[in-house]
């Protein structure tokens, strides 16, 4: 049925390498799921952001800190992220290891600046009087937030990982998988960072 | 890989107990690790059992002072926290485990690595929560953990709770993908969806409602856990919090988990019932439509949990219908398995009467929920020991009825030995008659106004009777639960032996392979031809099911240590945060770095595992051929 079952060897060809065992294709399905269930936490944590938005209990509010242009920033750099993870991803199907580890080193570098301005932002919001514990909002606002730069650290890990790994063992039947799926994560992000720039930062703009 | 692949013989056995220890926390087949959920689910059964019986030794006479204040709010809560999370969740994925894949004519599972960390998340989660008793009290919220009770205003025994419910949720979300992916992909030829034996589905739709309802419940704990260790608002009102938040979101989750644990009971009935009526199910289509329509409406009625909130009339009316809505593809089910025995022959073996018992039981109990979905009438009833009653009739004669019926059905696929019948038999009659002479008169009680939680009552109120049977009855189900021990220690002892098709009329694949199933499950996967396929080759005078490839090397995955580590890496961290919360004197830094420490390691083992490969190894083919023979031997 295929190469991992039955043992014989780890060719791929181009096209869909990610798909060509069992494994893979159960990796595949498997992680889309995940991400529904990911796309649930999320869910969760937006509701409640939502729902405590307003309640500042005198500090301040996402108007008073909020800045249009480093929002901008950031979304650029993350949604050319995206791009530059479906260049590798094209690489990948084409078995073009160097392409693929190329475009996913960018990938990583663009995550670092997201995090990089994220940190600064934070710093400047600490500085302004809004820590963690201020209110119900800044609460909120920090875990939402605060969860989505922790899974774009943990996807820098990853694919950091899997890209040092990519050295010794290029791509093969196993290795197709596991590259696609970080590919497949790093969009999710980009989405959910899509949905945090409209409700978080436009409505707390322009929305009361 | 070939260079890396070693066989089945040059994995010589090891004696002695510590290999014995070592093959159970490293291995990752689903056949093993469904019996380790058997043993852990036994275990915090009886714990959560001895909870039960102080309860109601507390509640058996007015005035009582054997287990007040303090003390009775503790054994409430976590009764309650481990009979759902950690005995009816692990008895559930353990018959997952232990059918799923061999009904699909599978050879494992999708991740068998995560099935076995699964499995060690909801172990060390249960241990993480029960250890709260020695170590500064247990917590005492009440199952729900309603905000802020439990955020500002209870003492450490509540970090217990979030953090043991945390673990075993993780591994609980990490079990649901897996029994997804594996019906999704790993069904054997011909074995369409709808040629999918019901137990299987009603696996496939709670694991979809787990992936869903799960995430809910791991941010609400995360958000309770930040405000008791790092102060944050969620559900401060001082601070502009808002505790209604957190009701929603643990009903959100709540709900659907009701169900998560009955649809696989109601899997079960719809395995036990054609068995042992020597007939197919009774409309096979309709009881799939109706274990769809369940899981969806499940995520639709949470907020019944919440009528007296003050949502509003509209918010309470749309949810009270959508909540009756529940009784028709219920009521479509219980027909159904009526019409399944009608006519047919039907065998009172242990697991069919548990079975049987379950229909009425569990009628009973969903009668008591439409009344309860009534809005007007919720605010009666609520807080009150009718919604007790409800509750019990629908987990205990729905879920534990079930799992019983389960249990004796599956006991000699899992085991290769039958569970003494004449004592099963007895036992499920003090069960029974125990379990309604417990709970109905509470429905009784309820409406005579005692409150639930409450540890005590007048003499003068007329409460003394009715609680003096319930405890009463509950000794009978204690009688019955230790027969099932006598019978499990008897049947390991000098139990039957059992055949691969063990009751002799088996209709799905499960039964047409040895008991207990070779380590690779099937030689040759399996062809299926239509629904219950094994009945329909027998039918056809065929003693085996039509294979649909020749015979050849099996691949099969290492064991591994990983899964454990990991899952006391969390263990240590969620000490880490246990120990950090000093609620209201700020945080202690040096628990918190443990804390840290405890998600470094974690996250070092699955750095060693994503980049160790694991190519596994091969039965080959002789052996394969060897082992089959032997099997139809037995």
């Amino acid at each position: 049925m295929s190469a991992v079952e039955h043992g014989h060897h780890n060719d791929v060809s181009p096209g869909h390498p990610e798909l060509t065992t069992l494994e893979g294709r159960n990796k595949f399905v498997g992680f889309w799921l995940f991400l529904g269930g990911e796309t649930v936490l999320f869910g969760t944590l937006f509701s409640t952001f939502i729902a405590l938005r307003n309640h500042v209990a005198g500090g301040p509010s996402g108007k008073d800190l909020f800045s249009l242009n480093l929002t901008f920033l950031s979304t650029i750099i993350l949604l050319t992220s995206s791009l530059t993870s479906v260049f590798a991803i094209l690489g990948l199907k084409e078995l073009n290891v160097r392409k693929m580890r190329f475009w996913f080193w960018i990938t990583v570098i663009l995550g670092l600046c997201f995090l990089g301005l994220e940190i600064k932002e934070f710093t400047e919001y600490l500085d302004k009087g809004l820590g963690y514990k201020t209110s119900a909002f800044s609460s909120s606002f920090y875990t939402l937030v605060g969860t989505h730069g922790g899974h774009v650290l943990f996807g820098v890990l990853w694919i950091s990982t899997l890209m040092v790994a990519s050295y010794k063992k290029g791509i093969t039947a196993i290795t197709a998988p596991k590259y696609y799926i970080a590919a497949l994560y790093w969009h999710f992000i980009d989405v959910v960072w899509v949905f945090i720039f409209t409700v978080v930062y436009l409505l707390g703009i322009v929305g009361s | 890989m070939t260079t890396n692949a070693h066989t089945l013989a040059t994995q010589q056995p090891k004696q002695g107990f510590l290999a014995w220890l070592w093959t159970w926390l490293t291995t990752v087949d689903h056949k093993k690790i469904g019996i380790l959920y058997l043993c852990g689910a036994g275990l915090f059964f009886a714990i959560g059992g001895i909870e039960a019986m102080l309860i109601r030794i507390q509640l058996s006479v007015p005035n009582n002072t054997f287990l007040v204040g303090d003390a009775y709010n503790q054994v409430v809560t976590m009764h309650g926290t481990t009979m759902i999370f950690f005995v009816a969740m692990p008895a559930i994925f353990a018959f997952l485990n232990a059918v799923v894949p061999l009904q699909i004519g599978a050879r494992d599972v999708a991740f068998p690595f995560m099935n076995a960390l699964g499995f060690w998340l909801f172990f060390l989660g249960g241990l993480i929560l029960n250890v709260s008793w020695f170590l500064g009290g247990a917590p005492s919220g009440g199952w729900t953990a309603y905000a802020p009770l439990s955020t500002d205003y209870l003492g450490s025994g509540m970090d217990y709770y979030i953090l043991g419910l945390q673990v075993a949720g993780a591994g609980t979300l990490m079990g649901g993908i897996n029994f997804l992916v594996t019906i999704i992909n790993m069904r054997a030829p011909g074995m369409t969806f709808m040629r999918m034996p019901l137990f299987t589905w009603t696996a496939f739709v709670t694991s979809a409602l787990i992936l869903f309802a799960f995430p809910a419940l791991t941010v609400g704990l995360f958000m309770e856990l930040f405000d008791r260790v790092f102060g944050a608002n969620f559900f401060n009102t001082a601070n502009g919090g808002n505790g209604i938040i957190w009701e929603h979101i643990f009903w959100i989750f709540g709900h659907p988990e009701v169900y998560i644990l009955a649809l696989p009971c109601f899997g079960i009935i719809s395995e036990v019932i054609p068995t042992f009526s020597k007939k197919r199910l009774f409309g096979h289509t309709s009881m799939v439509f109706a274990t769809v329509l369940i899981g969806f409406l499940a995520f639709m009625v949470w907020v019944h949990h919440m009528f007296t909130v003050g949502l509003g009339p509209v918010a309470n009316s749309i949810f009270a219908i959508a909540t009756m809505a529940i009784a028709v593809p219920t009521g479509i089910k219980i027909f159904n398995w009526i019409f399944t025995m009608w006519g047919g022959q039907v065998h009172f073996t242990t697991a069919n009467l548990y079975a049987i018992a379950f229909i009425p039981t569990f009628v009973l109990g969903g009668v008591t929920g439409v009344m309860l979905a009534i809005p007007a009438a919720d605010f009666q009833y609520q807080d009150s020991y009718f919604v007790i009653a409800h509750f019990h009739y629908v987990i205990v004669g729905g879920v534990v009825l079930g799992l019983f019926a389960g249990l004796f059905y599956w006991w000699p696929k899992i085991f290769g030995k039958y569970l003494n019948e004449t004592l099963g038999k007895i036992g499920f009659w003090f069960f029974l008659i125990g379990f309604h002479v417990t709970f109905f008169p509470q429905h009784f009680l309820g409406l005579m106004g005692m409150p639930r939680r409450y540890f005590t009552y007048q003499a003068g109120d007329w409460l003394a009777t009715g609680n003096m049977i319930s405890s009463i009855g509950a000794a009978g189900m204690a009688i019955a639960v230790v027969l099932l021990v006598i019978n499990i220690v008897m049947t390991q002892a000098k139990g039957q032996r059992a055949t691969g098709d063990a009751w002799g009329m088996g209709r799905t694949l499960e039964w047409s392979i040895p008991s207990p199933a070779p380590e690779y499950n099937f030689g040759q996967t399996p062809l299926v031809q239509s629904v219950d396929t094994f009945w329909k080759e027998k039918m056809d005078g065929n003693k085996k099911v039509t294979p649909a490839e020749p015979y050849g090397d099996i691949h099969m995955p290492n064991g591994s240590i990983i899964p454990f580590l990991m899952s006391l890496s969390l263990t240590v961290a969620s000490f880490g945060f246990i120990f950090a919360d000093e609620t209201g004197t700020g945080i202690h830094k040096g628990a918190l770095f443990v804390a840290i420490l405890g998600i470094g390691l974690m996250l070092l083992c699955m750095l060693v595992h994503s980049l160790k490969d694991d190519h596994g190894f091969h039965i080959h083919k002789e052996e394969v051929l060897e082992m089959e023979k032997k099997g139809e031997g037995a």
